[in-house]
């Protein structure tokens, strides 16, 4: 499988990563590089072979249904570039 | 006595309890020693009165006759992976710059509360990504080591974890921590000829890390020597709550632990290690491993990992993926940078955003990431990598019949100049070959300098043990430098 430039600007689009036309071209044989070697692991016969979920067996813990944390409203946007009256900042969405 | 800044931490400790010197000298030198190493470019922040305010509770401590910490009067660096209260951090990106933590990380906590102080905060490879720390936004970290043709070439100190390994092995400070998702520890220990442990997947909490590839990630300790590594891991190392993967286990007491006699154990020396292109120095020095192993009374049996060379693309697949889910949290509305051109909207702001604050190498794999989890490949390059990633760690469980451990050099290579590798992304993924498949696998694994090659460049080798057998990966680590007798430091020109 490789990608044509049109691919590299869909996954630049998924990554919300702003590209030019010229670092599209750039992309495309830099990116193919790197997925025609990883293309060797469809070598591997893994039909009887699980998907690894955890490197080392572990359980989920559970814990209480209770607060454990909060009331630091201050201290969660101390570092927004934009905040104001607790809120975080953006620019208009709704038209 | 030998002089403070070329103590490390078992001897700083010893030192400061027993009255040889205050923990506020150590500290001063250590200060010092950081404010004149400018030119290595180690250093991000320098955090002074950080590490005098842990001195002066140490000296307290003592005064008052209190029990003292593991960690007791010894200044850390610590890499700038880690979230530090009020303390600017970036993982080496623009696109944290200006972010300032408001908790501290359980790894830097821990180490704090065993009564370590930080001198600063280390450069290092963007995200984590690299391996020669050129993708820092802050520049590159110069070794302080030099070939020994004369010439004044900068080389690499590599990566994710350069900066660690400069200080560390510049005596500019005199241990460091660094996380390990690759190779990040080892390798970069490896090339600066000082001793790096990546512990068991799951030993160190994640937590206040911040994320490169979640199911990888491990810190651990960069410092002179196994002994220095086994007190600096157990500081380290603990069941945290708030990291859902930490291991709910005690932490073993490693350095009382340590023993170089290694009669009944039984190493494995992997085939499939043996790769092209390997120098003859690198491969003679494992066979020289091989013999010092013997000389411990280990005993020496050929093995097989049959799936070692699809290590290197599964990885490069795993972690991208990861990678790409963990850095969507940089939007440029809840920290970091923003980037908002006149009249745009969110969805441009985030792209904006992004395209300015990541470097190249982290677009390219957030990208290679983002592909591999889109619809339509998600089966035949995540799912394939990780049904991989099984049979390695298969691989792994099945020699553990044979043997206790493995001994495989660290890297495939010296260090090299910078910019020598920096053109070809895949050249540079291929220093990681050695140590990329016990990271896929959660294992412990150590790199202990073992001997210079011809251009007077370090070379290390490395120990892979059993998932939580920290100790015997210790101990084989020992036998080795006991054996290997490793003293070269690099000349002072800085």
């Amino acid at each position: 499988m490789s990608v044509d430039k049109e691919t590299v600007k869909k996954i630049a689009n998924l990554s919300r990563i702003a590209v030019t036309e010229a670092e599209a071209d750039a992309l495309v044989p830099e990116l193919n590089n790197i997925l025609g070697w990883v293309e060797q692991l469809s070598e591997v016969d893994c039909s009887k072979v699980e998907p690894m979920t955890a490197v080392i067996p572990n359980k989920l813990r559970l814990r209480d249904d209770v607060v454990t944390d909060g009331n630091i409203r201050d201290k969660v946007i101390a570092n927004a570039p934009a905040a104001e009256h607790g809120f975080f900042g953006v620019p208009k969405v709704i038209e | 006595m030998a002089e403070i800044f070329e103590m490390g931490i078992a001897d700083i400790r010893s030192g400061v309890a027993s009255g040889d010197f205050t923990a506020k000298e150590v500290a001063e030198t250590f200060i010092a020693r950081v404010s004149a190493a400018k030119s290595l470019n180690a250093v991000l922040v320098e955090t002074p009165d950080h590490a005098l305010a842990a001195a002066e509770a140490t000296d307290k401590a003592k005064a008052a006759g209190e029990t003292l910490g593991k960690m007791a009067g010894v200044p850390i660096g610590m890499k700038d992976l880690f979230c530090t209260e009020g303390v600017a951090t970036t993982a080496g990106s623009l696109i944290l710059e200006g972010f300032t933590p408001q908790y501290e990380s359980t790894v830097s906590s821990n180490l704090f509360k065993a009564g370590a102080g930080m001198l600063g905060k280390l450069n290092m490879d963007q995200f984590a990504m690299g391996s020669s720390n050129e993708t820092s936004a802050f520049g590159n970290v110069i070794s302080p080591w030099r070939r020994n043709d004369g010439g004044n070439t900068d080389l690499a100190p590599g990566g994710s974890s350069g900066g660690s390994a400069a200080v560390v092995s510049g005596r500019i400070c005199p241990a460091a921590t660094g996380t390990d998702t690759g190779g990040s520890i080892r390798q970069p220990a490896a090339f600066v000829g000082i001793t790096g442990f990546k512990p068991t997947y799951g030993r160190c909490s994640r937590w206040g890390t911040i994320a490169f590839a979640s199911s990888l990630d491990q810190a651990g300790p960069m410092a002179h020597d196994v002994r220095d590594c086994a007190i600096m891991l157990e500081a380290m190392a603990g069941f945290d709550p708030k990291d859902s993967t930490s291991l709910e286990l005690p932490v073993p007491e490693w350095e009382a632990g340590l023993k170089s006699d290694l009669a009944g154990k039984r190493i494995g020396i992997p085939k499939e290690y043996r790769v092209d292109n390997m120098p003859s120095e690198i491969d003679a020095l494992w066979q020289q491993g091989i013999e010092w192993l013997k000389d411990a009374g280990a005993k020496i049996v050929d093995v097989s990992l049959p799936h070692t060379k699809y290590a290197l693309p599964a990885y490069y697949i795993i972690a991208p993926a990861e990678a790409s889910s963990n850095l969507a949290r940089y939007d440029g509305v809840r920290y970091g940078m923003r980037d908002l051109p006149d009249g745009a909207g969110l969805q441009d702001m985030y792209a904006a955003t992004r395209e300015a604050g990541f470097g190249p190498e982290v677009k390219r794999r957030i990208m290679i990431g983002t592909y591999v989890l889109s619809a339509g490949y998600y089966d035949a390059y995540y799912t394939q990598a990780q049904k991989v990633r099984t049979l390695i760690s298969q691989n792994f469980d099945k020699t553990w019949e044979s043997c206790d451990l493995l001994l495989t050099p660290t890297a495939p290579s010296a260090a090299f100049g910078l910019g020598e590798k920096s053109d070809d992304p895949l050249a540079m993924y291929l220093n990681d070959v050695f140590t990329v498949p016990s990271s896929l696998a959660g294992l412990p694994a150590i790199s202990v300098p073992a001997g210079l090659d011809g251009q007077g460049l370090p070379l290390g080798l490395q120990i892979i043990g059993k998932a939580l057998d920290e100790q015997s990966v210790f101990n084989a680590g020992l036998a080795l430098e006991e054996r290997a007798g490793f003293v070269a430091k690099p000349e002072q020109w800085w």
